[in-house]
């Protein structure tokens, strides 16, 4: 099975490279986007068979190393 | 005589810098490889140097925090060993959850190489000591992420414990922003006082004939009883 982990940057926290992106989107004329959040995708491919075991071993590594819980948050998709 | 281990991850490159510099300053030091696991007995002072260990892979610092030698580290600095990170190890610091807080990418998305002024916000600390609150120190800064963030409660915590070591400003001492960190701050240290972090690099500011010799008197604290 194989996990898809989206990092990033929590709301609240200021996202300097998607107001970078959102600012050449505008100058672009694409000017029907309200806001840009520029994060990371990261695919494990798992050998784990079990759903709940997987999830819960993604998540353990989400929080020890894959993201930075202090600015960032994850989402976990698993495939 | 002091003796300064100073630690070296792949991708470090301020490690020699670093060595010049304390031993300019009459200390006896060691270079630590990343795959040691134990800190030499004799050690006074820990540096983690600065560079791009492991490339800044995921995040800057995120993957030295799980070298080897960083469980001795942990146990080193919990012991009340003093520990100063420099630039890539301040981020390293942080991601090992030995300093509050986060480093962003800069605000500019730029990397910044270039002297800066820094403000001494609090010096009842042993690294500053030997400078006066409200000094105005002339260190290099070369980070791309340097964007120090913390969220409130953790700020009101910084500045009730006198956490807040040093801030970016000009030649005047007022405050600027070169990389949008909050409050500018360029450096902290912990609860307890014997783990401190900064981005600038007082160890390339040890020679006038280079632009600036305030590194000296940054340095100097560790020495002096």
């Amino acid at each position: 099975m194989k996990a898809i982990v989206n990092v990033s940057l929590k709301a609240g926290v200021l996202d300097s490279q998607g107001k970078a992106v959102h600012h050449a989107l505008d100058s672009l004329h694409f000017n029907g986007v309200e806001d840009v959040r520029v994060g990371k995708q990261i695919i494990l491919k798992l050998d784990e068979t079990d759903k709940d075991k997987a999830m819960a071993d993604v998540t353990k590594m989400c929080e020890e190393l894959l993201a930075n819980t202090v600015i960032e948050d994850y989402e976990i998709e698993l495939v | 005589m002091t003796k300064v281990s100073i630690l070296q991850f792949p991708g470090t490159n301020c490690e020699y810098d670093t060595q010049y510099a304390f031993e300019r300053l009459g200390a006896k030091t060691e270079i630590l490889w990343h795959k040691d696991e134990s800190i030499p007995s004799d050690t006074d002072l820990l540096v983690i140097a600065g560079g791009f260990s492991y490339g800044d892979y995921l995040r800057s610092g995120a993957i030295a925090r799980f070298s080897p030698i960083m469980k001795a580290v942990e146990a080193y600095a919990k012991n009340g060993g003093k520990v100063l990170g420099i630039c890539n190890g301040f981020q390293v610091l942080t991601e090992a959850r030995l300093l509050p807080g986060a480093l962003k990418r800069n605000e500019s998305l730029h990397f910044l190489s270039k002297h800066h002024h820094l403000k001494v916000v609090n010096n009842d600390n042993i690294f500053l000591k030997e400078l006066s609150n409200n000094d105005v120190v002339n260190i290099p800064i070369a980070h791309h992420d340097g964007n120090y963030f913390i969220d409130a409660d953790g700020l009101k915590e910084l500045e009730a414990n006198n956490q807040i070591l040093l801030k970016y400003s000009d030649a005047k001492g007022n405050i600027l922003n070169p990389n949008g960190s909050v409050e500018s701050i360029a450096g902290i240290c912990n609860k307890e006082k014997n783990v401190f972090g900064l981005m600038p690099h007082p160890e390339r500011a040890m020679e006038s004939i280079l632009g600036s010799e305030d590194g000296i008197k940054m340095l100097q604290g560790f020495f002096k009883a």
